[in-house]
């Protein structure tokens, strides 16, 4: 069976649309009759991500594969990039500010929630031309 | 009351279709939060496993082909002894009260034996859902949401089994009123609780739902359920024969158990907790419930009401809703918090049944089944003209893309495709009469 590409561009403009991808993807992985909990966990993580675009970076994508008893997700980027990875990475290490703080967000949680809830977690970033994200959720 | 076996479930459902009143309309199918509703040879048909009985399409028929189903006054001979079970949100609907008690007295001259004021036992699960907040600090799936308005809960059974253990297991204040009055008038009358009526006036087609086929509870406490609009004219006339001698009953409930009848009045009576939320109106709380999926705000307790206004905006009320709200408020500021509301055994409130996950969204039975349907979905999708004109009888192209590969539907359904083709076998069978010598047009 052929993989199913499921793709969209976040805005990196209007905050009140953070969280439409990772909303718009977990009903087609739903309806596509992938176990819940897989759909938990890639939904968390791609929320997580797309999240990141809109507070860190200037929008950008994401991607969601299906084949073979996998989800694989891809989250790419054009922004500002990390300049330490291995700090980004570590709980709660954040960068957000006050005022993100303040609308709930910016608690550091973002990257290590998705290494928790997925099966592969790869992380990419260059310092001026933007960030790469390649996680999978297996089920 | 239409039983719809589904998998070994029985869902009951109180909102149904008048098939002679239905004109075959779109705007049932338009407003549907859940797209439930398919126009199917000129008449509307409700998917049973999607509905919620949330009855936005009894609201927005023109036809008043959608009705609720609920018991009329005459279900009282059925029982030797009966008691009305009002809801808080039923005494917002007169003017000019300062508290219940008239209500109640109504209640009783229209031919009930006693009266037991659901907001009484709101007033227990408040304290309950104190209860269970406090002793289970930081153990709980956060946010806690309440569980009162039954709509809220088989949204979430069927769309949002994230949130499932998010869900007060407490049985809700109706169930709990039915149980208590039960109780006591088998205690006062010494019948036999099958001779006693338990008789709740519904605000909406979703609590008689769940009356039918409680939540969380295999246990049955009230008895039937008539509608707020069908009972008003009966009670305004009691109250209105004037100096008339109405029977004495003595109001239970105090402040907090009357604002459970208005959004917010739950979760603002909440003492151990400030981290809470409230909102009201199907489309907010489709809107909350998908943003809870991905995060919790920091918040302990959501109150979710599916009604603008909460209970008092219910389908089955009289009153403008906002106007209630006021009174409601009014009402309130007039009476007494209980300080200690009727004591029970909290473990009793408990639910003693799972609530399971029904997903409704996969597109078929299988995995194999679903991915095979989804990739013609997505193909189809792209090739349907994205008009959401509603003239297949589905509310969306997508939406009927879905019924296509579900196989409930025929492509050709879609007018726009049917048109286009039948343009395309126009144009060919036009340029073939060309190609041969014939001409439709006259020209010499
Ligand atoms: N797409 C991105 N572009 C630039 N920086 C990012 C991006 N995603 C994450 N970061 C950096 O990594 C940090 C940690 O991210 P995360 O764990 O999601 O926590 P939070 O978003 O709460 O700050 C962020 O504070 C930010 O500095
Ligand atoms: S808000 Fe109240 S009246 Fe409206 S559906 Fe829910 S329980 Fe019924
Ligand atoms: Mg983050």
């Amino acid at each position: 069976m052929n993989p199913i590409l499921i793709r969209h561009d976040v805005s990196g403009e209007d905050f009140s649309l953070a969280g439409e991808a990772s909303v718009d993807i977990k009903n087609q992985l739903r309806k596509m009759g992938i176990p819940a909990d897989a759909v938990r966990k890639a939904a968390i993580s791609i929320y997580e991500a797309e999240i990141n675009l809109v507070i860190h970076a200037t929008g950008g994508t994401v991607e969601a594969e299906v084949e073979n008893n996998e989800i694989r997700i891809r989250i790419t980027d054009n922004g500002p990039g990390i300049p330490d990875v291995n700090l980004a990475v570590s709980e709660g290490f954040s960068t957000a500010t006050d005022e993100i703080r303040n609308l709930g967000f910016g608690a550091g949680m973002g990257i290590p929630n998705m290494i928790r809830y997925t099966d592969e977690f790869d992380i990419k970033s260059t310092p001026g031309e933007g960030t790469e994200i390649n996680m999978t959720v297996r089920f | 009351m239409s039983d719809n076996d589904n998998g070994g479930k029985i869902f009951l459902h109180s909102v149904t279709l008048d098939l002679d009143k239905c004109k075959g309309c779109i705007n049932c199918i338009k407003r549907c939060p859940t797209e439930a509703i398919r126009v199917r040879d000129g008449k509307a048909s409700i998917i049973s496993e999607l509905c919620i009985d949330c009855g936005q399409c009894i609201r927005v028929c023109q036809n008043k082909a959608k009705k609720a189903n609920y018991d009329d006054l005459s279900v009282l001979d059925n029982f030797e002894y009966t008691v009305a079970l009002p809801p808080p949100s039923l005494y917002a609907q007169f003017n000019n009260i300062d508290d219940q008690k008239i209500v109640l007295d109504a209640l009783k001259a229209v031919g009930f034996d006693d009266v037991f004021e659901v907001a009484a036992a709101a007033e227990i699960i408040t304290a309950a859902t104190e209860r269970y907040l406090t002793r289970n600090k930081g153990r709980l799936k956060y946010p806690v949401i309440s569980t009162a308005c039954p709509v809220v809960t088989r949204l979430i059974s069927v769309r949002y089994p994230d949130l499932l253990d998010n869900l007060l297991p407490l049985i809700t204040p109706v169930e709990l009123a039915g149980k208590m009055a039960k109780k006591r008038a088998s205690e006062k009358t010494g019948l036999s609780p099958d001779k006693i009526g338990c008789i709740f006036l519904t605000p909406c087609p979703a609590k008689v739902s769940a009356i039918h086929s409680p939540i969380g509870t295999e246990h049955k406490y009230v008895d039937a359920a008539i509608a707020i609009n069908e009972v008003y004219p009966l009670l305004l006339k009691e109250m209105k024969k004037l100096g008339a001698e109405l029977p004495d009953q003595q109001p239970l409930a105090g402040a907090v158990g009357l604002g459970w009848g208005i959004i917010g009045g739950e979760s603002t009576s909440l003492k151990s907790t400030d981290k809470h939320l409230a909102a009201d109106g199907i489309d907010n709380v489709i809107m909350v419930l998908e943003d809870l999926e991905n995060h919790r705000y920091g918040l302990e307790f959501v109150e979710l009401n599916a009604c603008s206004g909460g209970c008092v905006g219910g389908v089955l009320q009289v009153e403008n809703p906002y106007i209630a709200r006021a009174k409601v408020n009014k009402m309130k500021s007039n009476i007494k918090v209980n300080d200690e509301p009727l004591d029970d055994d909290y473990v009793k409130l408990m639910w003693d049944k799972e609530l399971d996950y029904n997903p409704a969204m996969e597109l078929g039975d299988t995995m194999e089944e679903s991915f095979e349907r989804f990739t013609r979905l997505q193909s189809l999708i792209e090739s349907l003209p994205g008009l959401d004109c509603g003239s297949c009888g589905a509310p969306t192209c997508a939406a009927f893309a879905e019924d296509v590969v579900k196989g409930n539907a025929e492509v050709m359904d879609c007018v726009v495709l049917l048109r286009r083709k039948t343009e395309e076998i126009y144009k060919r069978m036009e340029s073939s009469f060309d190609s041969v010598g014939f001409s439709n047009r006259t020209e010499d």
